[in-house]
């Protein structure tokens, strides 16, 4: 080991004091580094807390934006809009992704595991834009017009390797005698994964599922060329619509996701871009909005992940 | 007749047995859906080939290399990404020479020298830095970053850096008032990438065995001695691959940068006047795009950025994979 040999080497010459110093000095900096680079994230959080609280109210949720001039813009469509779009991803995601995390879990390495946990290694670093444009290609083109759909169907590529990263982790975490056991008894296979391994893991599981959502609801660049938004989007009134003309409910579900939508980062990257101070105003009451839920989600989940591995210990 | 409805669940032939009581098809579910995921990785490479099909065939290689001037015309159907990619490249680039000491010097902190007891609430905040929407770091980038933090640094640096010779051509000066410029986007790409270097390479520190920080101890080296020569060296590969997933990660990052880059395709080289990324212009015009060819055009842009991701993770695996199978399975103390 040379790097052994230089450190005996210099240690036997050079000054006890100065090294003393410069390892005090060292470390202080790691400390300070770290310090740094929270600082952007308090000034963050605290600023948006500040002016999105002075610019919020109760009008802003229930109502569809309103000409600028007019007193109180609100974005009821924009949050129905990413209710419609992340509902979409976690459907076509999650029973995708739980399924291919067993998978990955029980046969992690055979080639279909390899390729498999490959796959969603570089499925979770394909930049969210490049996302968008597939979801362009593949349904906005096919389909002819922008729609919740094609947003939904981006959001779930997005969220899906997060989903089978954290789902995998958390079924090896759950004990071999578990599974022996129920296979022992007799159960099949299938059955043992529905009804031993994944209530077993389920805790971890929904923790997996709530960051992705939390992730996949701050997105904006794949939104923009699927969803498109759409400031007069309306679930209740599609409803009335759709009662009145006698229509099934499918038609008017399909309806709702068929057409172009608007959401939440959607609206704020539109509003922070206008030179309207209220505007500006709107923007920052949106990311009061998606920064609460963003922590909440990521707070709670951690807390939760945090007591479960002490239960498990203890 | 007795006889056959006896053994009729459990021969051979039968539906149950044939089945192995629903284990087959679900073997075969599972193993379709994870064909699937590794399809739909395929796909939006394939995808996004075929989709860009008329802007390669129209301008070939010419459309990547180099020019000194950029010739983006969506009125006259021209287009070249050579100023999008060289703005991605440098913002990308001066974002990982920022975030690698404080990125480093976190991961230091957190897997050597934190207390216990702060460990854990230190790494949430890091991780949480990570899950704070794009959009909101450009919000805040706009409005408050980018004049309070961007406008001085970047008079400063044009006031220092911009009169050394060579060098200096990266930070001529003046600085847009408003902060705007590419010098903006690092700085607001630092601060997104550095979770993922701190994270990755936080997990390189802590693989390394017990016995080489008893080694160096033992032959007297102070702690900072043991971090310094000893650690860093052996998890050089992992550090390595933390950088480059960084670097990927701030490849891509989109609406933050859209925000603070300024949005300007005549940019000179400087880092402080504004600029264009590949993933901002595709965020700009791709709903707006006015022909075919515009449109085609974006989509190779997109195309390139996930050639470059896809390559740059897989680096990053190998390099990370490479330390996890170097250090043997031994208790840390």
């Amino acid at each position: 080991m040379s790097a052994f040999a230089v450190l005996m080497e210099r240690n036997r010459v050079s000054n006890g004091r100065r090294r003393k110093i410069s390892n005090l000095a060292m470390l202080s900096l790691t400390g300070l580094l770290t310090a740094l680079a929270l600082v952007p994230l308090f000034w963050i959080i605290g600023y948006v807390l500040l002016q999105g609280g002075k610019n919020i109210n109760l009008d802003f949720f229930i109502h569809l934006p309103r000409p600028l001039g007019m007193a109180g813009g609100c974005v009821l469509s924009a949050i129905e809009g990413t209710l419609v779009v992340t509902i979409l991803a976690a459907v076509f995601a999650i029973p995708p992704g739980v399924l291919a995390a067993f998978y990955a879990a029980r046969y992690p390495n055979t080639p279909l595991g390899v390729a498999l946990r490959f796959s969603t290694d570089v499925l979770s670093g394909v930049p969210s834009i490049v996302v968008g444009l597939f979801a362009y290609a593949a349904i906005v083109v096919p389909m002819g017009h922008y729609s919740g759909l094609a947003g939904g169907v981006a959001l779930a590529v997005i969220m899906l390797p997060t989903i089978i990263r954290t789902t995998e982790e958390m079924l090896k975490l759950v004990p071999a005698t578990l599974r022996e056991a129920s296979l022992g008894l007799g159960a099949p296979e299938w059955k043992t994964t529905l009804n031993v391994l994944f209530p077993a893991a389920s805790s971890g599981i929904v923790t997996g599922f709530l960051l992705a959502l939390a992730r996949a609801v701050g997105e904006t660049a794949p939104l923009l060329m699927t969803t498109l938004g759409n400031e007069r989007f309306d679930i209740g009134q599609i409803f009335r619509a759709g009662v009145q003309g006698h229509k099934s409910v499918f038609t008017i579900l399909w309806s709702i996701i068929n057409q172009p939508v608007d959401s939440l980062p959607l609206a704020l990257w539109k509003y922070a871009q206008q030179p309207y101070p209220e505007r500006v105003q709107q923007a920052w009451a949106v990311a009061l909005v998606l920064v609460l839920f963003v922590l909440i989600i990521n707070v709670s989940a951690r807390v939760w992940i945090q007591n479960r591995n002490r239960r498990m210990k203890g | 007749m007795q006889k056959s409805k006896l053994s009729s669940r459990s021969r051979p032939g039968s539906l149950p047995r044939l089945f192995q009581h629903g284990d087959r098809p679900w073997q075969g579910i599972i193993i379709l859906i994870s064909a699937l995921v590794i399809i739909l990785m395929l796909s939006i490479g394939g995808m996004l080939w075929a989709k860009s099909a008329g802007a390669r065939t129209t301008f070939g290689w010419s459309f990547l290399t180099p020019t000194v001037n950029p010739n983006w015309d969506p009125v006259n159907n021209h287009f070249q990404a050579w100023p999008f990619l060289f703005g991605t490249l440098l913002t990308s680039i001066f974002a990982i020479i920022f975030a690698l000491p404080i990125g480093l010097g976190i991961a230091i902190f957190l897997a050597e020298l934190c207390p216990a007891w702060l460990r854990t609430p230190l790494t949430w905040m890091v991780e949480l830095l990570a899950a704070i929407p794009s959009v909101i770091y450009g919000l805040w980038g706009i409005f408050i970053f980018l004049p309070k933090v961007v406008a001085p640094f970047g008079a400063f640096l044009g006031n220092t850096l911009g009169k050394v010779p060579v060098l200096g051509a990266l930070f001529t000066g003046p600085i847009p008032a408003s902060g705007a410029s590419r010098l903006a986007a690092s700085l607001v790409l630092t601060i997104m990438i550095i979770p993922t270097i701190a994270a990755v390479s936080r997990d390189v520190f802590l693989a390394i065995p017990g016995s080489q920080r008893e080694a160096a101890k033992a032959l007297g080296a102070t702690e900072w001695e043991t971090i310094w020569q000893v650690l860093i060296p052996y998890g050089r590969s992992g550090i390595l691959g933390a950088v480059i997933l960084g670097l990927g990660r701030a490849l891509g990052e989109t609406m933050a940068v859209t925000m603070v880059i300024g949005n300007s395709i005549q940019g000179g080289v400087s880092l402080l006047q504004p600029g264009y990324t590949m993933a901002s212009i595709i965020a700009n015009e791709f709903a707006e795009a006015v022909s075919g060819l515009h449109t085609d055009s974006l989509i190779e842009i997109g195309l390139v950025l996930f050639i470059i991701t896809l390559l740059l993770n897989i680096l990053a695996r190998y390099l990370v994979w490479q330390v996890a199978r170097q250090t043997p399975q031994e208790a840390r103390v």
